[in-house]
């Protein structure tokens, strides 16, 4: 392959003659060590010494890299001396065509621009708020519906839902319970060996991991693993377009999607909150009877005497909520899902974000309107 | 002078994906400067084999090679320059949908690091210009082109790098009749003027007439016929008879 080339030479009748040979490809002149400019530097400056002729008619390939290199040291014209083969000249023909076409309108930049966003912003949070409301009057609607047609009841789906976030997440709630159980336990336990006051070692695990810990743990796994799936997978099903296919067959999106994965996350937040309880305790106990000989039938006796159950009623009430909120915030997300790879990536970690920090908010919550309950006094 | 070889050989290619044979012993050799319809019946494989092509699929067995040069192996600076001197054009467009318009013709350009931003804005100009897209269309998101817009967007941005070969899968298909022509217009002029050699797949016998050199019907798991339009015409099979009803 033979590289672009110019020549200076002198025409029949004496005139000087500029010959270029060779390919002038994108290819040919994107050859590492030269750059497009400095090619364009080089001839624009050979053109304007003196009323030269170019003569093309030697050049081997043109493609429009090649030809729009030599149109911009050409000055945006064709020369008023050039010999070229009619082929050649079509290109050029394009190229004058499309500089001709009046160059898109970018809107000019207001003065304004650092209000702009910030009323962007509070209009964005407005209306993600509205259409929260919308999402929730919606599901609302849709149970109205479905007490009149029973029929309709999603049950497919919510037991796959029920399945894909409860069952599959029970090994690595089970994991993650039972490492916190043994790592709050011994090190619990080193402090209060201090003391000289090991027994309390039940009182202290029995209420911060049924009461907190259990919950805000399960909440922020079931977060990271269930709202993110959902929020995609609403998300893909946006940028499909399977969700206006589903609404043209008469399927109502919000009862068949939404429903479904809000009801499941519900039931089984919950379940999962129990279940890693249980594995947190279990880590605690075989901790402390390491740690401290606190034996684990000591430990299941003293359980109930010092932690009142109402303790377990609030950890299941707030899985639930938790769930509630985080299968809403998720769809909301999922729903909001523009047809681009960008947006579901943004949306996604929105979605898993706020349903994190929303879940911290209704544990303060909690913890400020159940202060007086279910707590022992010594 | 050595003679140069096909620039898409294809050699005893067998696919299977799944369970199924999707090609057998299928061979193609296409020669440079030839516009070649590759025609057959709808799932007969012909994506598949694009596909191959291109390298994103690997064949069951049998060998193909673009420019006389194996698709793999030799390093990934021999792999990428392979991969520069053909364009695809998918067909479902697969454009970059974070993308605008713009920075997806723009992208491979900025990919060869050797073009400075003027330069580059320019040659999507063009691009768009040939493709019969307007400078306002450089800002929309793929999410906001028809369908047929989509298609123009994906062959200006498979004709970026200025490539010698050009695969097309159903570049016409979601065109409206005078589009169609317009595009296989412009594919035959870019042919003539930069000895493209052009592959495309498609279902239209009024594109292909006007536009390629040859056909290679894809049928019964292997190239069936391969030739001009006349002599693939003469050729005694059902799906050639059903494809190209007799002429009136
Ligand atoms: N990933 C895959 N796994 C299994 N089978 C596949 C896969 N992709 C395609 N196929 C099968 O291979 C066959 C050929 O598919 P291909 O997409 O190549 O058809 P085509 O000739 O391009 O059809 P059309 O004209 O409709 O686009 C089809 O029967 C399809 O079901
Ligand atoms: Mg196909």
């Amino acid at each position: 392959m033979s590289r672009a080339g110019f020549s200076e030479t002198r025409s029949a009748s004496g005139q000087p003659e500029l010959l270029l040979t060779g390919r002038w490809t994108l290819r040919a002149l994107a050859e590492p060590g030269t750059t497009a400019a400095a090619w364009q530097n080089r001839l624009r400056e050979l053109g304007r010494r003196d009323a030269v002729s170019w003569n093309c008619l030697d050049i081997e390939a043109l493609d429009s890299v090649g030809a729009l290199l030599l149109w911009r040291s050409w000055g945006r014209k064709l020369p008023g001396l050039l010999l070229m083969r009619p082929e050649h000249r079509h290109i050029f023909e394009r190229i004058a065509a499309a500089e001709r076409e009046p160059a898109a309108v970018v809107p000019p930049r207001s003065p304004f621009e650092g209000l702009i966003v910030l009323g962007a912003g509070v209009l964005s949070v407005i209306r993600q708020l509205r259409d929260f409301v919308a999402l929730l009057g919606q599901l609302a609607l849709d149970l109205l519906h479905l007490l009149r047609h029973p029929g309709d009841l999603p049950a497919r789906e919510i037991s796959a839902n029920i399945y894909k976030s409860g069952m599959r997440a029970m090994p690595v709630t089970a994991l993650v319970g039972l490492l916190i159980g043994i790592a709050l336990s011994y090190l619990s336990s080193l402090q209060l060996r201090q003391f000289g006051a090991d027994i309390f070692i039940v009182n202290l695990l029995g209420l911060s991991i049924i009461r907190e810990l259990g919950p805000v743990l399960v909440a922020v796994l079931v977060a990271g693993r269930s709202g993110s799936a959902m929020t995609a997978q609403l998300g893909v099903m946006r940028v499909t377009e399977e969700i206006d296919a589903l609404a043209t067959m008469g399927v109502s999106s919000s009862l068949r999607l939404v429903l479904p994965k809000v009801v499941a996350l519900a039931v089984v937040t919950p379940l999962l909150v129990l279940w890693a309880t249980a594995l947190a305790l279990l880590g605690g106990m075989l901790a402390a009877d390491i740690q401290l000989g606190i034996g684990v039938g000591y430990f299941i006796e003293t359980l109930p005497k010092v932690v009142p159950v109402v303790n377990l009623w609030i950890g299941l009430a707030k899985g639930a909520v938790f769930g509630l909120a985080i299968a809403l915030i998720a769809c909301h997300f999922g729903l909001r899902v523009k047809p681009n790879t960008e947006s579901l990536s943004a949306n996604t970690t929105a979605a898993v974000v706020t349903a994190i920090t929303v879940v911290i908010f209704i544990d303060a919550m909690f913890a400020i309107a159940l202060r007086n309950v279910g707590l022992p006094r010594l | 002078m050595t003679t140069t070889p096909p620039v898409v050989a294809i050699s005893d290619l067998s696919t299977r994906l799944g369970e199924v044979w999707i090609h057998r012993h299928l061979n193609l050799d296409i020669a440079a400067g030839e516009l070649v319809a590759l025609v057959g019946g709808s799932g007969s494989g012909k994506t598949t084999l694009l596909r191959q092509m291109v390298g994103l699929l690997t064949p069951t067995q049998g060998t193909i090679r673009l420019f006389g040069e194996p698709l793999f192996g030799g390093g990934v600076v021999r792999e990428r320059a392979l991969r520069q001197r053909f364009g695809v054009l998918f067909q479902q467009g697969a454009l970059f949908s974070a993308l605008t318009v713009f920075d997806n013709i723009a992208f491979p350009l900025r990919e060869l690091r050797c073009f400075d931003a003027t330069t580059i804005r320019d040659l999507v100009m063009l691009k768009l210009e040939m493709v019969e897209l307007l400078p306002q269309h450089a800002l929309l998101l793929p999410a906001e082109l028809s369908g047929g817009m989509v298609k123009r967007v994906a062959l200006a941005r498979a004709l970026a790098l200025e490539p010698e070969l050009l695969l097309l899968d159903e570049p016409t298909a979601g065109l409206d009749p005078d589009r169609s022509a317009g595009f296989v217009r412009l594919i035959r002029r870019l042919g003539d003027e930069l000895g493209l050699t052009v592959l495309l797949v498609t279902h239209d016998v009024a594109t292909l007439a006007a536009l390629t050199t040859h056909v290679a019907v894809l049928a019964d798991q292997h190239i069936l016929a391969y030739g001009t339009l006349d002599e693939v015409r003469q050729f005694d099979h059902p799906f050639i008879r059903n494809f190209f009803p007799p002429q009136r």
